[in-house]
């Protein structure tokens, strides 16, 4: 740093073992972990008022990313619970598609989702909240080893640290476009994070450069949403958080409406004034979420495009509206909108706009998301080229949690693709890498069969607790739960009705093959049209017509949620196992990470350079690296028998 | 990638007409499928393989679960893990008859839940299970590597052109499929054009008739490689060298009018309209106290056991029919022969044998000859043998990979006719397409994806 009189300004201001960059979505759930782990953290955001900011739509979960909401909350991170504290709707999606593809949904209070976490933040333990910019951080290398000694801020504040977290979002090198108007600038308006990339680039990162955009915010009372078709929430809420038993909210309703003709021509009309047009924008854009202006290229045969219109929060007027992102110029943007049903005199708050950020590419990390080049120094969310706020939390608490683990001299947490989306996504990323903002989406897992959002808890929950992240009381709660699961699935086993007369009357009536002679009540569950409630009268009735008592179980609703799942699915799930063994046993081929890939004549080319550019941690990792054959993954074989011997 | 350590199975005898071949198999599962198809002589089924210790050999029969027929006998030898060439557990099936007979013995070993192993398969799990030493890893490693090559090239070639463009199209309609039911998935709010559940599963059944006709043209496919098997039967005296010899152009087989004249089966390779065709001609069918022509007359019976298509004779001056020879399960033609004869029992004959395909000749007149060549090529060119597809599969490894894929896709039509979700239908669709996919190598996750995105506009 250099004052006004030309000399270097430097002080050191703090000491800390963890300094997380960014207090984004991945970094509030990264620093959270690292405080609670023990370790002592600070957390740097450009602006306070900004941690946690929803840039983009005030909504998380949706598909694939509820589940990963439910999975953070499973492993101990936080932003189930706030999401709980501030929905103001909240929808199950797919309800009828099966229970492996239901997805969670909320509708956030933006400011709201702010304040508590930030609060969240204030009150933790060993975590310390800062402003300002973090332009540098430094390292010094050991006996070949480099690893990360002080961070500094703008005003040249160094802290001295252990260990980094990177979650920049869309904050480094940022520029905001909107048509012919471009300059430099983080994500709502905040300040970018320019020298940042210098540092990163120097430290030998290969940055990549992508882009996203967001519509704009226009005020609710200048929408016409008489001819809008409502869209409310659930009539019975389901928690984003296994901790959080009941929830009532207040729901606020979304609005759905349609681009016309009209819409088409005026962007058609204009498309040549469109920064991704004419070559203004050179990050690569998502494809699953493109703009107005790229659906009506690209889509040319579709005189129509669904618009949501979203509340922003209950306490504001603002209203996102999503299906109208866009880079064309704000005067464009007024006309097209307008010729929206229902914005016909809406007013502006937010234009859109299109912003191109600096990311890096995710295969120089471990599985850990630490990095290889830089030992200590970790990257979480947008900046591994994921996109979303849901990504961007799994990562920054795997991040965080890993980071903590190695200052305590722990082993590490990786969590596999056979056991959460978490771990489809980080191998995804650091594995595949990925050339546009990587969405999760449930077709990325194989084994979405067992990766559903009812049983994250069964899933992580005890790697939670291991790590830290997960109290004594909820670990027990946990533990009870799945007990009675298991109980209350070995009485249905054993448990067996006869054809009695009311079971029979009652069999037809609900429309099912009466019995024929006796079965359990296992079996009748899994029959499709037999629900658990079902099973529990048909029991009721057989032992009547026996002239014997009935006592009903009361069972928790998760419980019997369980219950039904494990026995309809039985066959599917056991499949679905089964093809995870076999996923395991090349995941535990462990790769050693001295192996000089060169060296290994059996091998092509390019699975040389691939190899050595991603350093898989097993023999499973190498053989989703594009460009790795099986024949290339034989020659890894017999060179890891060469070498235990 | 496919490291899957299921069970294998393979001929493990170079292909050769005749002589003895081995099967063997390697893996969790060998021990159980051997059990469920060795047989004592009558059938008895008895657990005989499960009881047998480790590194024993016994004698018994090869029977077809499903049709309940012996297909071969043979020795079975056991060998437990580790102490065998794959460290898995091994069976091998010593087999006594011909070729054809080890492919049906193989091709039920797959049914059985084996999978068809790769070249050089076993000696691959030999060195990834430790039992190769290094010295000689390498070199063998360098060996099953030009082999997988060589075979990959092999398959790739024989694939070319019309076949491979024929599963790519029906991947290509799978993928789409998928890609219809995961936009759904993924992105529930969006509304589209969405193509009804109806047109999908109509889809999907399309897809699943066309793989069911490649799946059964394998046999067509096997015919034009090893031949059409076609075994003349019939009682003593009937005709039957004498058809043998019209059919093949000259004297082959000796005639005479002693019953009894061919004591062995005659093979003659003939063509007709370039179907290569293995003509067999037999020993009368009858109760005889020579051993000679016993030992003949039960070749007879296996022969027409191996038979694709059987042709049985009658002399149109006996009453008799052999009701054994009519109940067989395979293509048959009748030949009522010797209708030069006046006194005959034709008439009668004609109408007891109205439910079958019958040609009425006399040899030493000429008389319909010209018909029994047009009755063989119909059967070959109709679905009675092979299937009209445009193509044929001829490799043992496409063929299970169709199978496996199309129990899959039943599966999922199935499943959705009893109303099960979405989840479990798009389930065992990736499994269809996956497996498909093992086919041309291609990576069907990034093609959803991609389908996705240039079929569907979706956006914030
Ligand atoms: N009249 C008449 N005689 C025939 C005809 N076909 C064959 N024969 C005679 O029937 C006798 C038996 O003919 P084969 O061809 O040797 O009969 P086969 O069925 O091979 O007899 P085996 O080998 O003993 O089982 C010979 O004398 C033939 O000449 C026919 O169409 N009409
Ligand atoms: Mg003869």
């Amino acid at each position: 740093m250099v004052n006004r009189k030309g000399t270097k300004l430097r002080f050191i201001a703090g000491e800390y073992d963890v300094a997380v960059i960014g207090a984004g979505h991945a970094g509030c759930e990264a620093a959270l972990a690292c405080a609670k782990l023990g370790v002592k953290t600070v957390i740097f955001a450009m602006n306070l008022d900004s941690i946690a900011n929803m840039a983009c739509n005030p909504s998380i979960g949706g598909s694939a990313k509820g589940q990963l909401v439910r999975e953070i909350d499973a492993l101990g991170g936080a932003m189930a619970k706030i999401v709980d504290k501030t929905a103001i709707q909240i929808r199950m999606l797919n309800k009828g598609k099966g229970p492996a593809v239901q997805s969670l949904r909320a509708q956030i209070d933006r400011r709201k989702y702010q304040q508590e976490m930030k609060h969240v933040l204030e009150l933790t333990e060993n975590l310390d909240l800062k402003q300002a910019e973090i332009v540098d951080i430094e390292t010094v290398e050991e006996d070949g080893i480099r690893r990360v000694t002080h961070v500094v801020t703008h005003t040249g504040a160094v802290y001295k640290c252990k260990a980094a977290i990177v979650c920049t979002g869309t904050f480094l090198n940022g520029r905001i476009i909107i048509g012919d108007v471009s300059y430099q600038s983080g994500p709502d308006g905040l300040f970018p994070s320019i020298r940042l990339s210098d540092t990163l680039r120097n430290l030998g990162f290969e940055l990549i450069r992508l882009k996203t955009g967001t519509p704009a915010r226009v005020n609710r009372r200048s929408i016409d949403f008489s001819n809008m078709v409502p869209q409310p929430g659930d009539d019975e809420v389901v928690p984003f958080s296994f901790e959080t038993e009941v929830l009532e909210i207040e729901q606020v309703p979304c609005w759905l409406t349609h681009t016309n003709i009209k819409t088409k021509e005026i962007i058609l009309k204009n498309i040549h004034r469109s920064p991704m047009y004419n070559g203004t924008i050179e990050g690569v854009g998502p494809r699953y979420c493109p703009s107005l202006e790229d659906k009506m290229v690209r889509f040319s045969d579709k005189d129509r495009h669904q618009v949501f219109v979203e509340p922003m929060g209950a306490n504001t007027e603002e209203m996102y509206l999503q299906g109208m992102s866009s880079s064309l110029p704000e005067d464009v943007q007024m006309e097209f909108m307008r010729s929206v049903e229902g914005l016909e005199n809406v007013s502006v708050m937010r234009p859109a706009y299109a912003i191109e950020y600096d990311a890096i590419d995710a295969r120089v990390l471990k599985l850990t998301l630490e990095s290889r080049i830089v030992d200590g120094l970790y990257f979480a969310g947008q900046i591994n080229g994921s996109s979303g706020y849901e990504e961007a939390a799994a990562q920054g608490l795997v991040a965080g949690i890993n980071c903590a683990l190695k200052l305590l001299g722990k082993e590490p947490l990786i969590i596999d693709r056979s056991e959460a989306y978490i771990g489809v996504l980080i191998d995804d990323l650091v594995t595949r890498g990925t050339r546009e903002p990587y969405r999760m989406m449930t077709s990325a897992s194989e084994y979405r069969l067992l990766l559903r959002q009812d049983n994250a808890d069964e899933r992580l929950t005890e790697k939670g607790y291991k790590v830290g992240l997960i109290s004594e009381e909820r670990y027990a709660k946990f533990k009870e739960k799945y007990r009675l699961v298991k109980e209350e699935l070995e009485r249905l086993s054993k448990t067996h009705v006869s054809p009695t007369p009311s079971v029979i009357e009652y069999m037809e009536k609900i429309g099912s093959t009466p019995l024929k002679s006796g079965a359990s009540l296992e079996e009748l569950l899994r029959r499709p049209e037999v629900e658990y409630e079902d099973v529990l009268k048909i029991e009721e009735l057989n032992l009547k017509d026996k002239g014997l008592d009935y006592v009903r179980r009361t069972l928790p609703k998760s419980v019997i949620e369980q219950v039904c799942i494990n026995v309809k699915y039985s066959g599917y799930i056991k499949l679905q196992l089964q093809q995870v063994e076999q996923f395991r046993k090349l995941e535990k081929k462990l790769l050693p990470e001295d192996i000089d890939y060169n060296e290994i004549s059996n091998l092509s080319l390019e699975a040389r350079e691939k190899l050595s550019k991603v350093r898989p941690a097993s023999i499973g990792q190498a053989s989703r690296i594009l460009g790795v054959s099986p024949a290339d993954i034989t020659a890894l074989y017999i060179y890891l028998t060469k070498r235990k011997e | 990638m496919n490291y899957v350590e299921d069970t294998i199975a393979a001929i493990s005898t170079p292909p050769g007409r005749g002589g003895i071949g081995i099967i063997r198999i390697s893996g969790k599962e060998s021990i159980a499928i051997a059990n469920k198809i060795f047989c004592m002589a009558n059938g008895r089924l008895g657990d005989f393989v499960l009881k047998m210790p480790s590194h024993t050999i016994k004698y018994g029969f090869i029977r077809d679960l499903e049709s309940g027929e012996i297909l071969d006998e043979c020795m079975l030898t056991r060998m437990d893990a580790p102490n065998t060439y794959t460290r898995e557990d091994i069976i091998e099936i010593n087999c006594h008859g011909s070729y054809a007979v080890l492919r049906r013995v193989l091709e039920l070993v797959f049914r059985m839940g084996a999978r068809c192993a790769e070249p050089g398969e076993f000696t691959k799990r030999a060195f990834l299970n430790g039992r190769i030493d290094l010295s000689e890893a390498e070199a063998v490693i360098d060996l099953i590597n030009s082999h997988t090559e060589e075979a990959r090239k092999a398959a790739i070639e024989q694939l070319g052109g019309r076949l491979s463009k024929q599963i790519e199209r029906i991947r290509q309609g799978l993928v789409s499929v998928l890609a219809e039911i995961e936009v759904n998935i993924d992105y529930p709010e969006y509304e589209s054009e969405l193509v009804t559940a109806d047109v999908t599963m109509k889809t999907l059944n399309n897809v699943i008739n066309e793989l069911e006709e490649l799946s059964k043209s394998y046999r067509q496919g096997r015919l034009i490689r090893e031949g059409l098997k076609i075994t003349i039967a019939g009682k003593p005296n009937v005709g039957k060298s004498s058809l043998m010899n019209a059919l093949a152009g000259y004297n082959r087989a000796i005639v005479s009018n002693i019953p009894g004249t061919t004591r062995d089966t005659i093979e003659e390779y003939i063509e007709i309209d370039g179907i290569p065709v293995i003509l067999t001609d037999t020993a009368g069918i009858r109760e005889t106290e020579d051993v000679i022509e016993q030992i003949g007359v039960k070749k007879a019976e296996e022969k027409i056991q191996e038979a694709d298509i059987v042709i049985y004779m009658i002399d149109s001056t006996e009453p008799d029919i052999d009701e054994k020879i009519l109940s067989i399960n395979k293509p048959l033609i009748v030949v009522l022969n010797k209708i030069d004869i006046e006194e005959n029992y034709l008439e009668d004959l004609v109408k007891k044998l109205r439910d079958y395909d019958v040609i009425e000749t006399s040899l030493t007149e000429d008389i319909g000859i010209k018909e029994v060549f047009g009755r063989i090529k119909k059967y070959f060119s109709e679905e009675k043998i092979g299937i009209n597809t445009e193509n044929i599969i001829t490799n043992v490894r496409h063929k299970n990979l169709i199978d496996k894929s199309l129990a899959s896709l039943k599966k999922a039509v199935e499943n959705y006719n009893t109303g099960m979700p979405l989840d479990i239908i798009a389930f065992d669709i990736w499994n269809g397409v996956n497996t498909l996919g093992e086919i041309t190598g291609a990576s069907v996750n990034e093609e959803v994806l991609d389908n996705i995105f240039s079929r569907f506009c979706l956006g914030k």
